[in-house]
């Protein structure tokens, strides 16, 4: 029995600042002072707020240690934990009130605002002890609709829920569901996990798979109960291997337990799970792809129709849902389809997790309801934009998404109104830029991303996501003309129209939405030559203001090109030919003679 | 496992010890004294006597915890109770067998054990 329990987050973001090692070193003190039959260490999942890393939190007192290194360990242990005396210097200064007070974590800007569904147990629980995630109701859905209700009551019970799919297009889950549910036991179905989790700034699923990966487990189970499935297949990447790990523990668990396997809680249904680990193709997020991959081949999408539901993995009929969504399904069991409705807005119930980066301060993992403003998430969740820049726009969805500008920092957040406002919730990852944002350079990034990842197979992404490229790259380096926007226009509708799969359907969307709220930017770069955010390199040039400089030679030392001339204490000068536009000197000056234009 | 009785049994189990990591508002405060003064005479066994009985016990409400020196020394080992909405009791010089009697008689059935609170005589 233990007194206290410390919850070091055992995530990929404190992870990599040390988290590991502060456990180590925690267990060795605890032992030297005789504490280790106190207090117990384990080991979680993301808690969410990343940038404060790595988090340490103490129960029973919910004291919230951010940015812990190694060598605080033992003060806490010979001051906190054996004395009872917080080391508030270490207190994740949102936690501590104006008084020195420690809040409640809920108290503080970051959570209060946050709903924690498929969260719940994310940065709670140890995910490598499946006993923890039975503690905290694990497993009970499991075990309710194989005692208590049909499979069709399973399937209205999500679609009452009004559940729509957590991986980008929001598809409604129990229709997912009930289109492969015919025909029960008479044929091999399958049941899919997309844990290819590709969007560039997205690590929701990650950590829910890093957090909590026995709820997968569950869901999936469920879903096969639903179907009449008895196999599962989870997709997800090898660069995730804290994720993989975790994912092969629960399922070795699970079987031990009997959760998975024959005969589940003695009701004649059989369900088991296998990994299948993607080498990191975006394009293996799209379904038909992701499946043709789990079968072996190249990943590579196929038409639709048939769609997965009649003729999906290996031919069969398939059900794919997203981690996120599946970490949903056992909570509507649960608390039932009113509870989740309840959350959100008319058309998008429940929550949604964001991955919250770019310029912004509290980077890290959010769930909000559905409906929630950006303005919320940014200023209040997010705590703002660091030195005190400007918001200029927010973009989701990825490669797929847009970009949402300031004026409509408060629009409420679901499916629909991204979608009206030219975005896309996609798996949600959220970046903010702010006014040092080039917007044309932005598109140029995500179109670069999307020419990397094309798989190829058919014309119009292979071929105009390239052509797409280049014209960008053009108007990046004042070459451009307003022809080429023009034109630019005419390709991303035809890409659109004209695509195999989502990834070059959705591939203009940051063109297409930037150019339409940015198009003086675009216009800018065209005919002015000139980069209002002063970003792309081509268009601008570092000067020295000759009236502010001292002549005190930092610069000239620094510069890596020995572009800058002058005399000691006298005006220094750049050459233009020679500079390389790292931006170096600008940095380094102390007086501010240096500007760019 | 073949039966929703042994989930249930396991989730019992644990929830004792997952339970520690909830945080509500109506929450009853146990502290114990565990400045020098306090361990010097025998608080560690008292907090864990106390923070084991909750455990075993399933007190859902009760968070047992640790503060430094409460200024009264020569009252070591000190036990505070804060019950939302009520003032605060102080138990001194309690032993692990004491601290059993106030999981029971106090935390579980609600009766103060007036036998051990500091009161005016001590000051």
């Amino acid at each position: 029995m233990y007194r206290s329990h410390v919850l070091v987050c055992g995530g990929t973001g404190c992870t990599s600042s040390g988290s590991q090692r502060i456990i180590e070193t925690l267990k060795s003190e605890l032992a030297r002072q005789g504490l280790q039959d106190e207090v117990a260490v384990v080991q979680t999942g993301c808690h969410g707020l990343c940038a404060m890393g790595p988090i340490m939190v103490v129960y029973p007192e919910a004291v919230f240690y951010a940015m812990v290194s190694e060598d605080d360990v033992p003060e806490i242990v010979s001051e906190h934990l054996l004395k009872g005396r917080v080391v508030t210097r270490l207190v994740y200064e949102e936690a501590t009130g104006e008084d020195g007070a420690i809040k409640s974590l809920k108290d503080t800007d970051f959570y209060s605002k946050q709903t924690r569904v498929a969260l719940r147990n994310c940065g709670v629980i140890n995910p490598e002890d499946i006993d923890e995630y039975i503690g905290t109701g694990g497993y009970e859905a499991l075990g309710k609709v194989l005692t208590e209700m049909t499979p069709d009551d399973v399937i209205q019970t999500i679609l009452d829920s009004g559940l729509r799919g957590r991986g980008g297009a929001g598809f409604p889950t129990g229709l997912k569901w009930r289109f492969a549910s015919g025909n029960r036991g008479n044929v091999q179905k399958y049941v899919c996990c997309n844990a290819d989790e590709g969007d560039p700034g997205a690590f929701m699923d990650r950590s829910v798979l890093e957090g909590d990966p026995h709820v997968v487990l569950e869901a999936m189970a469920i879903a096969g109960y639903a179907i009449g499935a008895s196999q599962g297949y989870i997709y997800v990447r090898a660069e995730y291997p804290i994720a993989v790990d975790r994912l092969r523990i629960a399922i070795r668990q699970a079987r031990e337990y009997g959760l998975l396997g024959k005969n589940i809680f003695d009701s004649g249904f059989d369900f088991d799970i296998d990994l299948r680990l993607g080498a990191g193709a975006f394009v293996c997020g799209e379904e038909t792809a992701l499946m043709t991959s789990i079968e072996g081949n190249r990943g590579e999408p196929r038409p639709r129709p048939p769609f997965p539901a009649v003729k999906g993995l290996f031919g069969k009929p398939t059900i794919l849902n997203n981690v996120e969504t599946y970490a949903n399904i056992p909570q509507i069991i649960l608390r039932g389809a009113d509870w989740f409705a309840s959350m959100g807005t008319e058309k998008s119930k429940g929550t949604k997790v964001f991955a919250l980066g770019g310029k912004i301060n509290n980077t890290g993992l959010v769930e909000i309801p559905m409906g929630t403003t950006l303005r919320t998430v940014v200023e209040e969740i997010g705590g703002g934009i660091p030195n005190g820049k400007k918001f200029k726009a927010a973009q989701t969805g990825g490669p797929s998404g847009g970009c949402i500008p300031a004026e409509h920092f408060d629009i409420p957040i679901d499916y629909d109104n991204l979608i009206s406002i030219g975005s896309m919730m996609g798996s949600g990852g959220l970046i903010v830029m702010d006014e040092d944002t080039c917007m044309v350079d932005i598109a140029k990034f995500f179109l670069e991303f999307t020419v990397d990842e094309s798989c190829g197979k058919c014309t119009p992404c292979r071929v105009g996501t390239k052509r797409m490229y280049e014209i960008l790259d053009k108007i990046t380096k004042g070459e451009g003309t307003m022809e080429d926007l023009d034109k630019l226009e005419e390709l991303a509708y035809y890409i659109k129209e004209n695509s195999l799969c989502g990834l070059g359907q959705t591939a203009p969307n940051p063109v297409l939405s930037t150019l339409r709220y940015f198009k003086d930017e675009y216009i800018a770069h065209v005919v002015d030559k000139r980069c209002p955010a002063g970003v792309c390199k081509d268009l601008l040039s570092y000067r020295i203001d000759a009236d502010k400089c001292r002549g005190c030679t930092l610069c000239s030392r620094v510069c890596p090109a020995g572009a800058i001339e002058g005399k000691v204490k006298e005006p220094h000068m750049i050459h233009q030919d020679k500079c390389l536009k790292c931006g170096a000197c600008m940095e380094k000056c102390r007086f501010g003679a240096i500007y760019k234009e | 496992m073949k039966s929703l009785e042994e989930l249930k049994a396991i989730r019992e189990r644990m929830q004792g010890k997952v339970g520690l990591r909830s945080e509500s508002e109506d929450q009853t405060r146990v502290i114990v004294g565990m400045a020098t003064c306090g361990i010097a005479s025998g608080a560690r066994p008292v907090l864990n006597t106390l923070a084991e009985e909750v455990q075993k016990k399933g007190l859902k409400n009760v968070m047992v915890t640790q503060t430094g020196c409460i200024g009264l020394c020569q009252y070591e080992p000190i036990v505070e109770v804060m019950e939302p909405g009520k003032e605060k009791v102080t138990y001194i010089k309690m032993n692990p067998d004491k601290a059993k009697e106030i999981v029971d008689r106090h935390l579980i059935r609600g009766h103060v054990v007036t036998e051990y609170t500091l009161n005016e005589t001590n000051l």
